[in-house]
């Protein structure tokens, strides 16, 4: 676990935070320019801090009370930063080893293992010059991971990515996090990434720390779920896949009933992560018949609240999964919604990106 | 029919060669410092480091030479201890090759300075976050980010040491088998009568010098450049 507590001012911005990233994917989310990347370089060691302690694992990092600074190369912390920054003048390969050669003998990370979950074997005699960003990107990933950190810092590494190779990057994200079970502090502004991604979030605006717990909660919490933005608003459900059919979707199992959408890649077995945009839920009283969604859940309003406009954001008990909806203040009057009252919550099957969709391995 | 050098001139084409190499070999791990002290480090007294490199290339060379007599003089304020060691400049080549140094230490710096504001210093930090060390960090990343610049200013130093003249002739003279460079040796050759002919002949071997040296320094710096990063 890592603990941060930091005060730290300078020009345009003054930072006072307090949070824990416990194992797992911890998400700092905010605006640019609200103190994330100082928070990181202070993690990493880049940034002497004006006043901190922080601590990783019960090991003392930074504390300035008792004048001790742990300099970068000591920590064990592997930082990916937003531009890949691979060393020039070394192929892909030399790249990889030069983490390696500064790692703790003995228990090395295996490189044909990272390579092989990387996908790296293809660029290994490449220089770094004639990469793609999402290439170089997962180079300064596998350079990162064979260093051996305890910890893995990721500043905002998919922001200079085109969406394609976005996609390409986070399933090796996931494969980290639930194969490698690597803790990492991952910086973004994206809410996409967040919920696919984090477990822990902690939401920053202008240097403090304005909220923090486990992501499943934050992101339904209709109090919080406007700071992603009412268009990027969306909790995650996690599912299992169940069976292809023969018409192109996929059955799924999620804690409230069967769900099905448009073929999913992954065997049946595999767990995976949805994330449901608020704005794509529909709410009924009744069941609907000759609807053409074809995914009806039974849920339960838990909590919701009303925006300045004309919108409204309901959180709902589904099974378990707490599902966020994004409806009007009208409806929320028409239907009477109030926490108790039970609901038919409807979600198209083809509103579900697949990008929305990711793997997720954990027990 | 005489020979087309005489054994002397061959000579002084001999100790040209010899005190060029040394002059830039002892330098040069002396420039990278200087020169990466004066891109990178912040530190009181950086720009006086910074005049006292270049004054050789702002003074006269003849004054540079004096300054080195009364410096590195058997009675000079440094000479006269480095004589108690056995360590003698006046006269000797040794000395020849100091004042080439010395006249040469500027171009050098200023080439490999370029090289070093050059190198991105968010690659070494990413150096640092995989475990290197400072010596580390330098040795692995930093280094060969500005060999180029490294090899550029070698090859001006040592072109700069195959001509120098005023600082050489001033503090070791021009003694024939023992100071007497080939600057000096053309010089030497034009103040005997009927010496133009062999002056032409020693002019054609320091020009072809420079100009494989010159050659050699393109050369290399197109395959290091190639080897970094396919800029060329």
């Amino acid at each position: 676990m890592l603990s941060v507590t930091i005060t730290h001012a300078f020009p345009g911005l003054s930072l006072k935070a307090q949070f824990d990233a416990p194992n797992g994917v911890t998400a700092l989310f905010g605006r640019s320019g609200s103190g994330k990347t100082t928070l990181v370089n202070a993690v990493a060691g880049l940034l002497r801090p004006d006043h901190a302690r922080i601590t990783l694992e019960g090991d003392v990092l930074v504390d300035t009370a008792a004048n001790i600074f742990v300099p970068p190369h000591r920590r064990r912390i592997g930082y990916v930063f937003q531009e890949a920054r691979l060393f020039p003048h070394l192929t892909v390969q030399q790249n990889l080893r030069y983490g390696r050669f500064f790692a703790p003998r003995g228990n090395r990370a295996d490189f044909d293992q990272i390579v092989d979950l990387l996908g790296l074997a293809p660029l290994l005699a490449r220089r770094p010059i004639g990469l793609s960003g999402g290439e170089k990107q997962r180079v300064a990933l596998g350079r990162a991971i064979l260093s051996q950190p305890r910890l893995l810092l990721l500043d905002e590494p998919l922001a200079a990515l085109d969406e394609p190779r976005k996609a390409e990057i986070l399933p090796y994200l996931e494969r980290l996090r639930d194969d490698l079970r690597l803790p990492m502090l991952y910086v973004s502004h994206s809410a996409a990434e967040v919920a696919r991604l984090a477990t822990t979030l902690v939401l920053i605006d202008a240097g403090r720390v304005t909220a923090a717990g486990p992501a499943a909660d934050l992101l339904s919490d209709p109090n919080i779920a406007p700071e992603f933005g009412v268009r990027e608003a969306g909790a995650i459900l996690t599912a299992k896949v169940i069976a292809h059919e023969a018409d192109g979707l996929t059955r799924l199992d999620c804690a409230a009933g069967p769900l099905w959408l448009p073929r999913v890649d992954l065997p049946p077995g595999a767990r995976l992560r949805l994330r449901i945009l608020a704005q794509d839920v529909m709410l009924a009283l009744h069941r609907p018949d000759a609807i053409s969604a074809l995914n009806i859940l039974p849920a339960t309003v838990k909590d919701l609240r009303l925006g300045d406009g004309a919108g409204a954001m309901v959180q709902l008990d589904a099974g378990g999964d707490l599902v966020l909806a994004r409806v009007t203040r009208r409806s929320v009057e028409n239907l009477r919604l109030a926490p108790g009252v039970a609901v038919h919550l409807v979600l198209k099957a083809v509103s579900v990106a697949p990008q929305s969709i990711g793997g997720e391995n954990q027990p | 029919m005489t020979a087309w050098l005489t054994p002397d001139q061959w000579q002084a084409v001999a100790l040209s060669l010899r005190v060029s190499l040394w002059a830039v070999a002892v330098s040069l791990p002396l420039g990278v410092l200087v020169a990466h002290a004066l891109a990178r480090w912040q530190f009181p007294g950086r720009q006086l480091l910074n005049g006292l490199v270049h004054l050789p290339l702002i003074l006269p060379p003849v004054v540079t030479g004096y300054l080195l007599l009364l410096t590195f003089g058997r009675k000079g304020a440094i000479g006269q201890y480095l004589d108690m060691i056995g360590v003698v400049f006046a006269f000797r080549w040794t000395g020849a090759a100091l004042a080439a140094g010395v006249m040469a230490f500027p171009l050098m710096v200023r080439a490999i300075r370029l090289a070093s504001e050059a190198v991105d210093p968010k690659l070494e930090q990413a150096a640092s976050t995989l475990g290197a060390s400072k010596p580390w960090v330098f040795l692995t990343v930093t280094l060969p980010l500005i060999l180029p610049g490294i090899v550029v200013g070698a090859i001006l130093a040592f072109a700069k040491a195959m001509g120098e003249f005023g600082a050489t002739i001033t503090f070791v003279s021009n003694i024939p088998g023992q100071t007497q460079t080939l600057p000096s040796a053309i010089y030497a050759t034009l103040q005997v009568p009927d010496g133009d002919a062999q002056a032409l002949r020693l002019v054609m071997v320091s020009f072809t010098i420079a100009m494989v040296a010159l050659v050699l320094c393109e050369w290399l710096g197109r395959v290091v450049a190639r080897k970094i990063g396919g800029r060329a």
